[in-house]
């Protein structure tokens, strides 16, 4: 077992160092009937190369992105990953730590998280940042309960399109608590909070200020979504917000299926003690050194208990610094240039689509996605064109399929969708004739 | 400090990111934008407030600051209830791979067949390991774990028709656990521990009325102990018609060994991270599944995965479900890395982990049972637990040691924790280290008993002075923080 360092001998001299006469005897608390003494009916352990072909394998009957025209995104997008990144985020000393509880032999993780809390506080316009949060969906979750802590009330208002996963994690993380309402309606006074998602799902930016007098007028908080923060390079920032939450993954973080991703927390600096997660703050040492350390853990699970602001523990700490680094390299003026550039890919793609007769295109704005309406069922369009090697979107109700383009997508992709499109819309038409 | 006396040898300071000037660099290079008019329906935003370095400059950064932390890699790690083992590299690569790095989750069934084949395979090794029939890789994290079981265990009971209000937790528990149950809605009670450290069964029962929906129990617990009436207790608590939650945080020890469903278990979660080698990658990502029983099986979370023929389907819709605990489909490169994991030790090197990781422990607390207080009788399990007791009346405490111990180049074990005992030292060493590596650490910690027993403690108290930084100031930090960088200008 090459990950086993003990030896036959080195575990016959411990059990007798240890004065016991066998291993079982180590186990003697627990009752016979329990420990097994067979081994479970699961294959025997294998090399490298066994292991790496079976998996490689698995992997092959995948379709990934990379080398196909590829659509899709709904919350979880397709973008270049920086080789550094990922060589940085497998530095031993990154990747095979834990929470930094020491901090005297954890600065470097500890000034990562002060580098992610301060980049997500100025994208989002926010006095503060935590560490990080599951994914976008939980965050956003988390950002309701905080706010029933805050004001006191139950119910949730969500405003417009918010991505429907996102909803229904909210609903389970309330479902317990019968007094919590989820509304579509506008806020009143029982309102704990508005929750806008912008881009919304359907890729539209949301205009915040009507939104925000509401919530002044009545008392709730205003809790902005982001899920594509590549679009916070364009758009402005949520400042009329009183949270921002939602989903990092566009920036270093492969979709991987789904997770892990990288959820951010970002709110008004009146609100920190009542904030989920982690955080990271900066002190002096004993020499009075600059320095880092976790703060202000009297809100969190291993104090607080049962009273906690939240029962986060473990968080995507590796992929907060995966964005870190990716943000690090992209800068001022290179993550400004990749958000123009996926808002105008996706300009290229709504021209091209434009140009197929019976698509329309409903959307007024749009950042990088945005929805097509096709004469014909879209979930019928998104399986024929897998087949065909294309992976056109997301398919909504009806004939509308959600598209996304970023600055992996190619002009030959766009024209091998459009060609496609104007197949299926051809195929329809012939059908009505006849 | 002047320039001068700030760097030496291989001991080199590193500013923040963002005090390296706005110079107009950039890391990346991408194709001029047409500056065509915009979309979006607003006008485009100015500044942001990022730092502006060329890709040498971020390497340099970020390597610099990876000199400053302490790895499983570079030494013992003996952080007790986080099983810090040797996280194989194998694990990165096949996770790396791009039919499994750049698949989205929303992709028709089809072209993903082999992503669910990875989950459902993880669920059954789960489910044998466990010996709980159904499995779900939904949750996030160990916390997020507890969370998707103990919403479990509300549906089940609001199915028979009456929601139960409290639930049980020995004081030993992890910090997640009543922040957990009071997420859910529930009253936690605390029930003591024993003088053996392990939980008060007399109380337990004193305690167990219709009301009680489930017990939460770390097992084996936090004080490194196998709690030996686990089977009783579980019979006491499904006859009261309340539920079994074993936290398994600790089943490093049980893994290939010890089944959970042999002790009466009804919903447990795995910490991929801990247990199946996942890196803890500075805090996280994690990934905390669940195991169930039959009866339980129905309000597992969605999505749901089902295999008809050699077809596996994704199931998001299901009426008894808790629902959608999160995003997608969990933490999914987390389940690729464990797969690689299980697979490389199949069931009798996984049986192996759990015995070694058991030796490792009892032979630590064998050889240091003289120098320091010992709280609980006889052996361990995976971690030992040790206290400053005798070494509190030199004026040393737990936190001296703590950060003595990494003066002498080693991570100190969980301090302060569990909180039954004062002074804990809860040290888990796992079975990736060789015997050289535990009796170096025996070494160092016998030679801290022995200086405080010489009255040396003024060093101890000073301790740590060769890292990059000695011991901070987190009054300091909690009184007046400072959470993000400004600019002093």
């Amino acid at each position: 077992m090459r990950y086993l360092p003990l030896t036959p001998k080195d575990r016959a001299d411990m059990v007798a160092a240890i004065g016991v006469k066998s291993m079982d005897e180590l186990y003697a608390s627990v009752p016979q009937a329990a420990r097994l003494t067979k081994l479970i009916d699961l294959p025997l352990h294998q090399g490298e190369i066994e292991v790496e072909r079976a998996l490689s394998q698995m992997a092959a009957k995948n379709h990934p992105a990379s080398g196909r025209p590829f659509f899709l995104g709904a919350g979880c997008y397709n973008h270049h990953i920086p080789a550094t990144v990922d060589h940085l985020i497998q530095r031993s000393e990154f990747l095979t730590s834990y929470t930094p509880y020491q901090p005297e032999i954890s600065q470097g993780t500890l000034v990562a998280i002060f580098e992610f809390q301060t980049i997500i506080a100025n994208l989002t316009g926010m006095d503060i940042a935590n560490a990080s949060m599951y994914d976008g969906a939980t965050a956003t979750a988390e950002a309701a309960l905080m706010a029933k802590r805050v004001t006191g009330r139950a119910n949730i208002h969500i405003h417009g399109a918010l991505h429907p996963q996102y909803r229904e994690v909210i609903e389970t993380y309330i479902r317990n608590f019968h007094d919590v309402k989820v509304l579509d309606s506008a806020p009143d006074a029982n309102a704990s909070c508005v929750i806008v998602q912008t881009p919304d799902f359907y890729g539209e930016p949301q205009k915040l200020e009507a939104l925000r007098k509401q919530c002044t007028e009545t008392g709730a908080l205003l809790v902005v979504v982001v899920n594509e923060i590549l679009s916070l390079g364009l758009l402005p920032p949520p400042v009329e917000a009183d949270i921002v939450v939602g989903e990092a993954q566009s920036i270093g973080v492969p979709m991987s299926f789904g997770g892990p991703h990288l959820g951010f927390f970002a709110c008004r600096k009146e609100y920190l003690r009542q904030m989920p997660g982690r955080l990271c703050g900066e002190t002096v040492d004993k020499d009075g050194r600059r320095s880092f350390v976790l703060t202000l853990s009297t809100r969190e699970q291993h104090i607080r208990r049962e009273k906690a602001t939240s029962n986060i523990c473990t968080n995507q700490g590796l992929f907060a610094l995966a964005f870190t680094i990716h943000m690090s390299l992209l800068g001022e003026i290179g993550f400004k240039k990749l958000a123009r550039l996926n808002h105008e890919k996706a300009c290229m793609l709504a021209d091209r689509l434009a140009q197929v007769k019976k698509i329309t295109l409903p959307n007024k704005a749009f950042f990088n996605e945005f929805v097509v309406e096709l004469p014909v069922s879209a979930s019928d369009v998104v399986k024929k064109l897998a087949a065909h090697g294309i992976i056109a979107g997301y398919a909504l109700e009806g004939g509308k399929l959600l598209v996304a383009a970023t600055e992996m997508t190619s002009k030959e992709d766009i024209e091998v969708l459009a060609v496609a499109l104007e197949e299926v819309c051809q195929h329809a038409m012939r059908k009505e004739v006849a | 400090m002047s320039l001068f006396d700030r760097d030496r040898g291989l001991n080199v300071e590193e500013n923040l990111l963002f005090e390296k000037g706005t110079n107009g660099a950039c890391g990346v290079d991408l194709p001029e934008p047409q500056n065509s008019k915009l979309r979006t329906g607003f006008p485009a935003r100015e500044k942001v407030g990022l730092p502006e370095v060329s890709e040498p400059q971020v390497m340099r950064h970020f390597v610099r600051l990876s000199k400053l932390n302490y790895a499983i890699d570079t030494g013992l790690y003996p952080l007790g209830s986080c099983t810090m083992k040797h996280n194989p590299r194998l694990n990165e690569k096949v996770a790396r791979h791009p039919g499994f790095a750049q698949i989205h989750p929303l992709q028709p069934e089809g072209t993903i067949q082999g992503a669910l084949e990875v989950i459902y395979t993880v669920q059954q090794w789960l489910s044998k390991l466990s010996g709980l029939p159904h499995v779900t890789l939904n949750p996030a994290a160990g916390a997020h774990g507890e969370f998707a079981g103990i919403m479990v265990i509300h549906k089940a009971h609001e199915a028979r028709g009456k929601v139960r209000k409290t639930v049980l937790i020995p004081d030993s528990a992890h910090g997640t656990n009543p922040a957990t149950a009071a997420a859910c809605g529930y009253e936690t009670k605390t029930i003591p521990s024993t003088k053996e450290g392990t939980v008060d069964v007399d109380a337990f029962k004193n305690m167990l009325n219709d009301d009680v929906a489930a017990l939460m129990l770390t097992n084996p617990n936090t004080c490194g102990l196998f709690e030996p009436r686990a089977k009783e207790i579980a019979d006491v608590l499904h006859k009261a018609g309340a539920y079994f939650y074993c936290d398994g945080a600790n089943f490093n020890a049980l893994v290939g060994r010890v089944r959970p469903v042999d002790f009466g278990v009804d919903v447990m979660h795995f910490n991929l991270h801990k247990t199946f080698s996942t890196p803890h990658g500075g805090g996280g990502p994690g990934c905390g599944p669940i195991a169930v029983t039959e009866e339980l099986a129905p309000y597992l979370p969605v999505p749901k995965i089902v295999k008809h023929g050699d077809h596996y389907h994704l199931v998001t819709e299901d009426k008894n479900s808790i629902g959608r605990l999160k995003g997608f489909n969990g933490q999914f490169g987390m389940a690729v890395r464990a797969l690689a994991y299980m697979m490389s030790h199949g069931a009798d090197g996984l049986r192996q982990v759990a015995e070694d990781a058991v030796l490792n422990a009892n032979y630590i607390l064998s050889q240091l049972r003289e120098q320091y207080h010992v709280p609980f009788p006889g052996s361990c399990m995976h971690e030992c637990l040790l206290t400053d007791k005798l070494q509190k009346d030199k004026g040393v405490t737990t936190g001296d040691i703590a950060k003595t111990l990494i003066e002498y180049g080693i991570h100190p074990m969980t301090v302060y924790f569990p909180l039954v005992v004062q002074g804990a030292m809860l040290i888990e060493p796992t079975e990736t280290e060789t015997k050289a590596s535990l009796d170096h650490f025996i070494a160092v910690m016998k030679m801290i008993a022995e200086k405080t027993t010489a009255g040396e403690s003024e060093e101890l108290h000073n301790n740590p002075v060769s890292t990059p930084r000695k011991r901070l100031d987190e009054v300091r930090a909690a009184r007046n923080p400072i959470l993000k960088w400004a600019s002093q200008g």
